[in-house]
């Protein structure tokens, strides 16, 4: 076996050859890349999506160390989508990666995710949330969003025609700038919990398989072990 | 008014605000969403989402008998 087919071995028999190379020519985009987007892109790297965008201006602060797979203390004030695109780089050289190190605004965000399959939200502000979806939309792609605070998290997918955010954070004029993760902050397994879950609807919405969260939320709260698939329409 | 009886949930800050016997929480027959978080004494502004049997709603909900209702306050981390 060759180590590109040994790579993969451990994929089957839940993937096909068939479906494993539909990943190899998939085009995910990641927005943000801390405690989602870290877990995230690993994630679908390591099961073979073949083209990844990652996107983050934001350089790593002592504080992400907590969670944040790709932090690590040597690499305390240096760029996010550098150090993704290293760790990805050295998980699985097949995946090619182009890494954005700039902060995604509403003139430049489309130009980003455009050509791509699907985009995940790993974003840390609702704000930007929102952005994210109206670019998504008119690039005709879908979201994965994940958000996390303290060990709650919650996972849904938003089609181009969906209301999307608007059900879960209400009309954007009247919009928090952050949820109450500011008062809560994040623990790493919850935030490696809501990552996995993305990860496996993005897998889900590029083979075409399984359900998806559309109209959908599937919520976690970990003290409870509460799981629960709620329905926003 | 008879009394009947809900399951409460509160997720993350607000589990400040959950009462002793949330499983089993006694309210008026007639009571709407936004008046059993105004009698929990939670800030209106804080609740984001309201779910009541899986399905969401908004706080002109009236609550009947076996309801279980979860409030949630905005998540927006990552």
């Amino acid at each position: 076996m060759s180590e590109n087919s040994e790579r993969y071995a451990r994929n089957f028999d839940t993937l096909t050859w068939l479906e494993q190379d539909r990943l190899a020519s998939a085009k995910v985009s990641v927005l943000g890349l801390g405690g989602l987007g870290g877990g995230v892109c690993e994630m679908l790297a390591r099961i073979g999506v073949g083209h990844l965008t990652l996107i983050d201006g934001d350089v790593f602060e002592a504080s992400n160390l907590n969670r944040q797979l790709l932090c690590t203390e040597a690499l305390v004030g240096t760029s996010k989508a550098k150090a993704a695109e290293e760790r990805i780089r050295a998980v699985n050289s097949l995946v090619q990666v182009t890494p954005v190190a700039v902060y995604a605004d509403k003139a430049t965000l489309f130009d980003m995710i455009t050509g791509s399959d699907l985009v995940v939200d790993c974003l840390d502000s609702i704000h930007g949330r929102f952005m994210l979806q109206d670019a998504a939309r008119k690039a005709q792609i879908p979201v994965v969003g994940g958000a996390i605070a303290g060990v709650s998290g919650q996972v849904t997918v938003i089609f181009p025609e969906d209301k999307g955010y608007e059900l879960i954070y209400g009309k954007r004029d009247h919009l928090p700038a952050r949820g109450v993760e500011s008062h809560t902050g994040n623990i790493s397994y919850c935030a490696l919990m809501v990552a996995a879950v993305q990860a496996s609807e993005c897998i889900k919405l590029l083979l075409g398989r399984g359900d998806v969260l559309q109209n959908k939320m599937l919520i976690m709260e970990l003290w409870s072990n509460s799981f629960e698939i709620m329905d926003l329409v | 008014m008879a009394e009947i009886k809900i399951e409460i949930k509160l997720f993350v800050t607000l589990t400040a605000f959950a009462p002793k016997n949330a499983d089993n929480f006694p309210v008026q027959e007639g009571t709407t969403v936004e008046m059993l978080i105004r009698d929990l004494n939670i800030p209106a502004d804080t609740v984001k989402l309201i779910f009541v049997n899986g399905r969401k709603q908004d706080t002109t909900y009236v609550l009947t008998s076996g309801d279980r209702l979860g409030l949630f306050p905005p998540v927006g981390g990552g």
